[in-house]
C-alpha cells in the first residue's frame, strides 16, 4: 500500500462525516440566531458536553479490562490535579502501555 | 479598513497559537493511530481537512476498524459531534452582525478549542469576522498537517495498540472532563451517563450508546434543576 492511494469507499465514508460534522457546526447558528435559552432547557444544553464525553468513553473504559481502568484512574487523577492536557494523556497512554507489556 | 481586518487577524492568531502547540502531538497520535489500521497518509490528511473534528476522527477509526456500514457511520458521527450544535447556537448570539455566507462559511472552522476562544473574547469585546477567523482557521492546516506527519511515522511504527496509542483519546476526553466539573450535579450527570452509555452498547446496536448516555445527563441535568440557580 502507498503512502498516496485513497480508497473510493473510503472517501465517501469520508465526504458523508464530513457533511455530518459541518451540519453541527452550522446547525446551532441556522436555528437558534439570537434566540435566547433559559431555564431548563438551558440546564440541559450546559449538560450536553460533560454528558457526551462521558457517554463516548464511558463503554470503552468501564466496560474494558482492569488495564483500562488503571490507565482511566492514572489519567483522572492528572485531570483532577489540574495538570495540562498532554500530560494527563501521556500518563493513560503509559500506564495501558506499561501493564500491556508486563501482563 | 484592510489594516483594521489584519490587526484583528493576528490578535486572534495570537490567542491561538498556543493551542496549535498543544494540539500537534494529539494530531500525531491520531495520525499513528489511523496509520496502525491501514489507513495510508493521504487518506488521514483527507480525513482531518474533510471531517475535521479530534473526536469524532478518533471514534470513526474505532467504527471503520468493526466495519460499521456508511449509514450508522455518518450517524455515530453526528452525534458525537452534536455538541457543536450547541457551540454553535451559543456562539451565534455573538456573531448576528456578521453577513450570513461568512458566517456560514467561517463555522467550518469552529471546533471545541476555538469555540472556548470566541467565547471568552465575546464576554468583553465584539467579534469581528476577522478575529473569529484568526482564532480559529489556523487551527485547521495544524491539525491536517501533524495528522499526515503522524501516518507517515506510524506505518513505521506499526500497530499502535502496543504502545497504548488506542487508549490516547480516553485520555483527551477524561482531561477535558475534569474542566466541565461543577460541583455534585456535574457527578450526577455523569455517572447517569456512563451507566447508561454502558448498558446501551451492550444491548444496542452502532453508537447509540453516546446519544443514550447524552440524553441520561441532560435528563439528570433537568430533574435537578432549580428554580433559584437560574443565571
Amino acid at each position: 500500500m502507498s503512502a498516496f492511494s485513497v480508497d473510493t469507499a473510503f472517501l465517501i465514508a469520508v465526504l458523508a462525516m464530513g457533511l455530518a460534522t459541518y451540519a453541527t457546526r452550522i446547525s446551532g447558528y441556522l436555528f437558534l440566531r439570537g434566540r435566547e435559552v433559559k431555564g431548563r432547557a438551558k440546564a440541559a444544553m450546559d449538560a450536553v458536553p460533560p454528558a457526551i464525553l462521558m457517554a463516548v468513553i464511558a463503554p470503552s473504559v468501564f466496560l474494558g479490562t482492569w488495564i483500562e481502568w488503571a490507565g482511566a484512574a492514572v489519567a483522572f487523577t492528572s485531570a483532577m490535579l489540574r495538570l495540562p492536557l498532554l500530560v494527563t494523556i501521556a500518563a493513560g497512554v503509559a500506564t495501558v502501555a506499561l501493564l500491556r507489556a508486563v501482563s | 479598513m484592510a489594516k483594521v481586518y489584519w490587526n484583528d487577524f493576528w490578535r486572534g492568531a495570537g490567542d491561538v497559537s498556543p493551542l496549535l502547540i498543544a494540539y500537534a502531538p494529539i494530531a500525531l497520535i491520531w495520525g499513528a493511530v489511523a496509520a496502525g489500521q491501514g489507513f495510508s497518509t493521504l487518506e488521514a490528511i483527507l480525513m482531518s481537512g474533510i471531517v475535521y473534528s479530534g473526536a469524532a476522527q478518533f471514534v470513526a477509526l474505532d467504527l471503520m476498524k468493526s466495519g460499521t456500514p456508511l449509514s450508522l457511520l455518518t450517524l455515530a458521527i453526528a452525534t458525537v459531534a452534536l455538541r457543536h450544535v450547541l457551540m454553535s447556537a451559543s456562539i451565534s448570539r455573538s456573531i448576528t452582525h456578521f453577513e450570513p455566507v461568512r458566517a456560514a462559511v467561517q463555522l467550518f472552522w469552529l471546533t471545541d478549542e476555538a469555540w472556548a476562544l470566541l467565547e471568552r473574547r465575546a464576554q468583553h469585546q465584539k467579534l469581528t469576522p476577522a478575529y473569529f477567523f484568526g482564532a480559529s482557521f489556523p487551527l485547521w492546516p495544524n491539525w491536517v498537517l501533524f495528522t499526515g506527519i503522524g501516518a507517515s511515522v506510524g506505518n513505521l511504527l506499526g500497530d499502535g495498540a502496543r504502545f497504548g496509542l488506542d487508549f490516547a483519546f480516553a485520555g483527551i476526553f477524561i482531561g477535558v472532563l475534569a474542566g466541565f466539573w461543577k460541583g455534585p450535579r456535574t457527578g450526577a450527570i455523569l455517572v447517569a451517563s456512563a451507566v447508561t452509555a454502558c448498558l446501551a452498547k451492550l444491548w444496542l446496536p452502532g453508537a447509540w450508546y453516546i446519544m443514550a448516555g447524552g440524553a441520561a445527563g441532560m435528563a439528570v441535568a433537568v430533574a435537578t434543576w432549580r428554580e433559584e440557580e437560574a443565571t
